[in-house]
C-alpha cells in the first residue's frame, strides 16, 4: 500500500512521543532505588493502577490486531476479544491477592519466595524472559505497521524507531514513568474507540462507502468467451495466462501495458471476469502493485459491502444505526472480503486478493478463520479449543502483566485495580467488535496488513482522527514495549544476576545491570519485529499467551493451592510448559510458512499449542512433586503459614 | 538472598475465605466460558440462532461473556471488602 506522509498526524506524533519522553524525564529524577525501579515504590493509586493495567493490557493485539482480525474474519476476531477479558477473571479470582502477599519485584520471586530454590530462579527467569519476548515481537510488527501510513517510513524504520525510544524510556526511568504513561494512553484509547465507533454508527452502511476525500474503488468486471473452462478474449484485454489455486481460476490480462489480475466466476449461464488485486515480486526483486510501481498508488483500499437488508427489503445506503441494529444489519446482509491466494507466475512470485462474497451469517459466526463447523477436521476444532484455552489461562500468567501487583499499596487496592481494569478492557473490547466490523465495510482495509484495520477506518472520518488515534497506538506500543522491557530486565539483573548467580550487587548496580538488560532485550525484539513482518498481531500475541499459560500458570496454581508442590515440580513444570509450547509453535504450519515451505506438510496442524502443553505442564508439576515428598518436608512446613 | 516484599502487609483474616469465594467464582465463570466453546464445537449450528435483537447466539454469548465478567468482579469486590471489614480489626494494610 502506498500511503502519504501527513503533517497533522506527524505533528501529533511528535507531540505525543516528546510527552512520553517528558513524563519518563519527570519520574526519573524521582527514582532512586532499586524498589522505585522495578515496583514504583508500592505508591501508585489504584485508579492510575487500574487505567494503567488496562494500558498494559491493550496493547497492539488489542487494537490493532483484534480490529483488524473482525475486519478480516469477522467473529473469529471477536474470538480474541472474549478470550483475553475472561482471562481476567483467572488473574482476579485465583492470583492477584495470594500472590501479592508472597511477591517482591518479579513473578520468580513470587514463586520462589516458599522454596529459595536456584532451580526455580533460573527457570523462571527465562520464561519470563521467552513470554516478553514473544509478546515484544507483536508489539514490534504493530510498530512497523503503523508508521507506514502514518510517516510514510517503511515497516522496520518503524520498529527501530520504536525500539530505540523505548530503550531511552526504560534506561531512563523504569516502573513509575511506564505507570503514568499507561495509564494516560489506556485512559485516550478507550474514549477514542468510544468516538470511533460513534463515528461508525453515525455514518451507517453503504454499499458505496465513499468518504470525504477518498472516493471508494469502482469494480469493474469483463465479459470473457470461454472454451472448455478457458479463457479465450476478454473484450479489449490481451490474455496472457490462466492458472487454477483451491478450484478457482486466475486469469492475467494486459491492457495499455498494465498487467492485472482477475478472477473466473460463474454468472448465470455463462462468466465474468472480477477486478482483483494483485502484488507481484519478480526474479530481480522488483514489486508491482496492481501491475504498476508502488509509486503510482494504483493499489486501492477495500471492503464493502454487496447486499445490505434492512427490515427484508434491499437497501443500498442506511442512516445512522444503533449499535445493535448496527450488528443485526450487517448479519443479515452480505459483505464482500479480499481473500489472498498465492501462486508462481513463471518467475514472479504474486499474491491475489480476490473478491470473496460472505453472507452476513458467516461473517457474525466463528469459522471464517478457525473452522468448527459440520465438515471442519478434528485438527481445526482442537485448534480452537486449543486457542480459548491459551487466551483464557494466558492473561494470569504474563510477567509483565503481574509485575502490576507490586505497584499499589495493599490486596485491597490491588483488587480494585483490576476491577476497574476489567470494566475499562470489557468496554474496549465491545468497541473492538464494532471498529473491527466498521473497517470491514468501510473500504479502508490495507490487504496487505489486516493490522492497520483500526487508524485507517479513523482515516476514513477524518485525518485528525486518524492522527490522534495513530499517536495513541504508538504510545501504546511504546508503552506496552516498556513494560515488557522491564520485566525482562527485572528477570536478567535481579533473578539471574542478583539471586541466580549470587553476584549480590549493590542497589546501584542493580539498577544500572537492568538498564543494559534493557537495551539487550530491546535488540533482540528490534530484530525479530522485522522478522515477523505482516503477520496479524493478535495472532501472534495467542503464542505468548499460550507459552506464559504452559510455562507459568500451572506453577502458580499448584504453589498457591497444593500444600504438597515442591521445588523440583514448579522448576521441571516451567521447563515443560516452555519445551512443549515452543516445540508445537515451531513446529506448526504458521511456521512452515514463515520457514518458506509447504504448511500442508507441517508436522502436525495445531496453530495454538496451549491444548497439548498445558495438561502436560500440570503432570509434570503433579508427579514431578509426588516423586520429590521428601526432599521438601521443610518448605511445605513454611508453605503452610502462606496460606 | 533477602526477600522482603515492596510492600508491608499485615496478618489478613480473611485471606482463606477470600480465596474460596475467589475459586467458586472461577469455577461459575468457567462453566459458561466452556459453555461456549462446546457449543461451538459440538453444535456449531445453535450459534448462529438468533437469539434476540436480530443478532446471533455467538454475539449475545460473546458479550455476555465480556459483561458477566466484569459483573462478577464487581461483585467479588463487595463480598472480600465486606470479608475484610468484618474479620480483621482494621485494613491488614494502611
Amino acid at each position: 500500500m502506498i500511503y502519504h506522509v501527513s503533517y497533522i498526524a506527524l505533528f501529533f506524533f511528535v507531540v505525543f512521543v516528546g510527552m512520553v519522553l517528558g513524563l519518563s524525564f519527570y519520574f526519573a529524577r524521582r527514582t532512586k532505588s532499586a524498589s522505585s525501579y522495578y515496583a514504583a515504590g508500592g505508591q501508585i493509586h489504584w485508579v492510575v493502577n487500574g487505567i494503567a493495567f488496562a494500558g498494559d493490557y491493550l496493547s497492539a493485539a488489542s487494537f490493532l490486531g483484534i480490529c483488524g482480525m473482525i475486519a478480516t474474519f469477522g467473529f473469529d476476531g471477536f474470538l480474541y476479544s472474549i478470550g483475553f477479558l475472561a482471562g481476567w477473571i483467572v488473574a482476579l479470582f485465583l492470583i492477584a491477592e495470594p500472590l501479592k502477599r508472597l511477591g517482591k519485584y518479579t513473578f520468580t520471586d513470587a514463586l520462589n519466595s516458599t522454596f529459595k530454590s536456584r532451580a526455580i530462579t533460573l527457570t523462571a527467569a527465562i520464561s519470563t524472559l521467552i513470554v516478553s519476548v514473544f509478546y515484544l515481537i507483536p508489539q514490534m510488527v504493530g510498530a512497523g505497521d503503523l508508521v507506514t501510513p502514518l510517516l510514510g517510513f517503511p515497516h522496520w524504520v518503524g520498529v527501530v524507531l520504536v525500539g530505540i525510544v523505548v530503550i531511552f524510556i526504560v534506561a531512563s526511568a523504569g516502573m513509575t514513568s511506564t505507570t503514568y504513561v499507561q495509564f494516560i494512553k489506556g485512559g485516550l484509547l478507550l474514549i477514542l474507540s468510544a468516538v470511533l465507533s460513534f463515528y461508525i454508527f453515525k455514518n451507517g452502511l453503504s454499499l458505496q462507502p465513499d468518504h470525504e476525500g477518498q472516493t471508494y474503488h469502482k469494480f469493474i468486471t469483463v465479459d470473457p468467451i470461454v472454451v472448455n473452462g478457458k479463457v479465450i478474449s476478454a473484450a479489449r484485454w490481451n490474455v496472457l495466462s490462466q492458472q487454477e489455486v483451491k478450484g478457482i481460476n486466475f486469469v492475467k490480462l494486459e491492457k495499455d501495458g498494465i498487467e492485472r489480475w482477475f478472477e473466473l466466476a460463474k454468472k448465470g449461464p455463462g462468466y465474468e471476469l472480477k477486478e482483483a488485486l494483485s502484488v507481484s515480486v519478480a526474479g530481480n526483486g522488483t514489486k508491482l502493485y496492481n501491475g504498476e510501481p508502488r509509486e503510482k498508488a494504483t493499489f486501492f483500499q477495500v471492503g464493502h459491502m454487496s447486499r445490505i437488508i434492512v427490515n427484508g427489503r434491499e437497501v443500498s445506503k442506511t442512516g445512522p444505526l444503533g449499535p445493535f441494529e448496527f450488528l443485526s444489519v450487517i448479519g443479515k446482509s452480505e459483505i464482500v472480503r479480499f481473500s489472498e491466494v498465492k501462486l508462481l507466475d513463471g518467475n514472479d512470485k504474486v499474491s491475489v486478493y480476490y473478491q470473496n462474497k460472505t453472507s452476513g451469517k458467516d461473517f457474525m459466526l466463528p469459522g471464517l478463520k478457525y473452522k468448527i463447523g459440520k465438515d471442519a477436521s478434528i485438527w481445526s476444532k482442537l485448534d480452537f479449543i486449543s486457542l480459548m484455552l491459551a487466551l483464557f489461562l494466558g492473561t494470569a500468567a504474563l510477567p509483565h502483566i503481574l509485575i502490576r501487583y507490586y505497584t499499589v499499596k495493599s490486596q485491597r487496592d490491588a483488587r480494585k485495580s483490576t476491577i476497574l481494569a476489567i470494566a475499562a478492557i470489557g468496554l474496549f473490547y465491545v468497541l473492538t467488535l464494532f471498529m473491527g466490523l466498521g473497517a470491514a465495510v468501510n473500504g479502508v482495509l490495507d490487504v496487505e496488513s489486516s493490522n492497520m484495520a483500526a487508524p485507517l477506518l479513523a482515516k476514513a472520518f477524518g485525518v485528525v482522527l486518524f492522527s490522534i488515534i495513530s499517536a495513541v497506538a504508538f504510545a501504546t506500543i511504546l508503552g506496552t514495549v516498556a513494560g515488557l522491557i522491564i520485566a525482562s530486565s527485572g528477570a536478567i539483573a535481579h533473578d539471574l544476576l542478583d539471586n541466580y548467580f549470587k553476584m549480590d550487587l549493590s542497589d546501584g548496580k542493580k539498577v544500572r545491570a537492568g538498564k543494559i538488560s534493557a537495551f539487550v532485550v530491546g535488540i533482540v525484539a528490534i530484530i525479530l519485529g522485522i522478522t515477523f513482518k505482516g503477520m496479524n498481531v493478535s495472532f501472534l500475541v495467542g503464542w505468548a499467551f499460550a507459552i506464559a499459560a504452559s510455562a507459568n500458570l500451572p506453577a502458580i496454581l499448584f504453589l498457591l493451592f497444593w500444600k504438597k508442590t515442591t521445588a523440583k515440580g514448579i522448576a521441571c513444570s516451567i521447563v515443560t510448559g516452555i519445551v512443549a509450547s515452543l516445540g508445537v509453535i515451531l513446529t506448526s504450519p504458521t511456521m512452515w510458512d514463515r520457514y518458506g515451505l509447504d504448511p500442508a506438510n507441517a508436522l502436525h496442524h495445531l496453530d495454538n499449542p496451549a491444548i497439548v502443553s498445558f495438561p502436560l505442564s500440570l503432570a509434570v508439576v503433579y508427579l514431578v512433586s509426588i516423586l520429590t515428598q521428601k526432599d521438601q518436608k521443610v518448605q511445605t512446613e513454611q508453605l503452610k503459614t502462606y496460606l | 538472598m533477602h526477600y522482603e516484599s515492596a510492600v508491608e502487609t499485615g496478618v489478613d483474616h480473611a485471606s482463606k475465605k477470600k480465596a474460596r469465594l475467589g475459586v467458586l467464582l472461577f469455577f461459575l465463570y468457567l462453566f459458561f466460558y466452556a459453555g461456549f466453546v462446546v457449543i461451538g464445537v459440538f453444535n456449531y449450528e445453535l450459534l448462529s440462532r438468533e437469539a434476540g435483537g436480530g443478532m446471533n447466539l455467538a454475539l449475545i454469548y460473546g458479550m455476555g461473556l465480556i459483561f458477566f465478567a466484569v459483573l462478577m468482579g464487581i461483585l467479588y469486590n463487595y463480598l472480600c471488602s465486606g470479608f475484610e471489614d468484618n474479620m480483621n480489626e482494621k485494613e491488614p494494610t494502611s
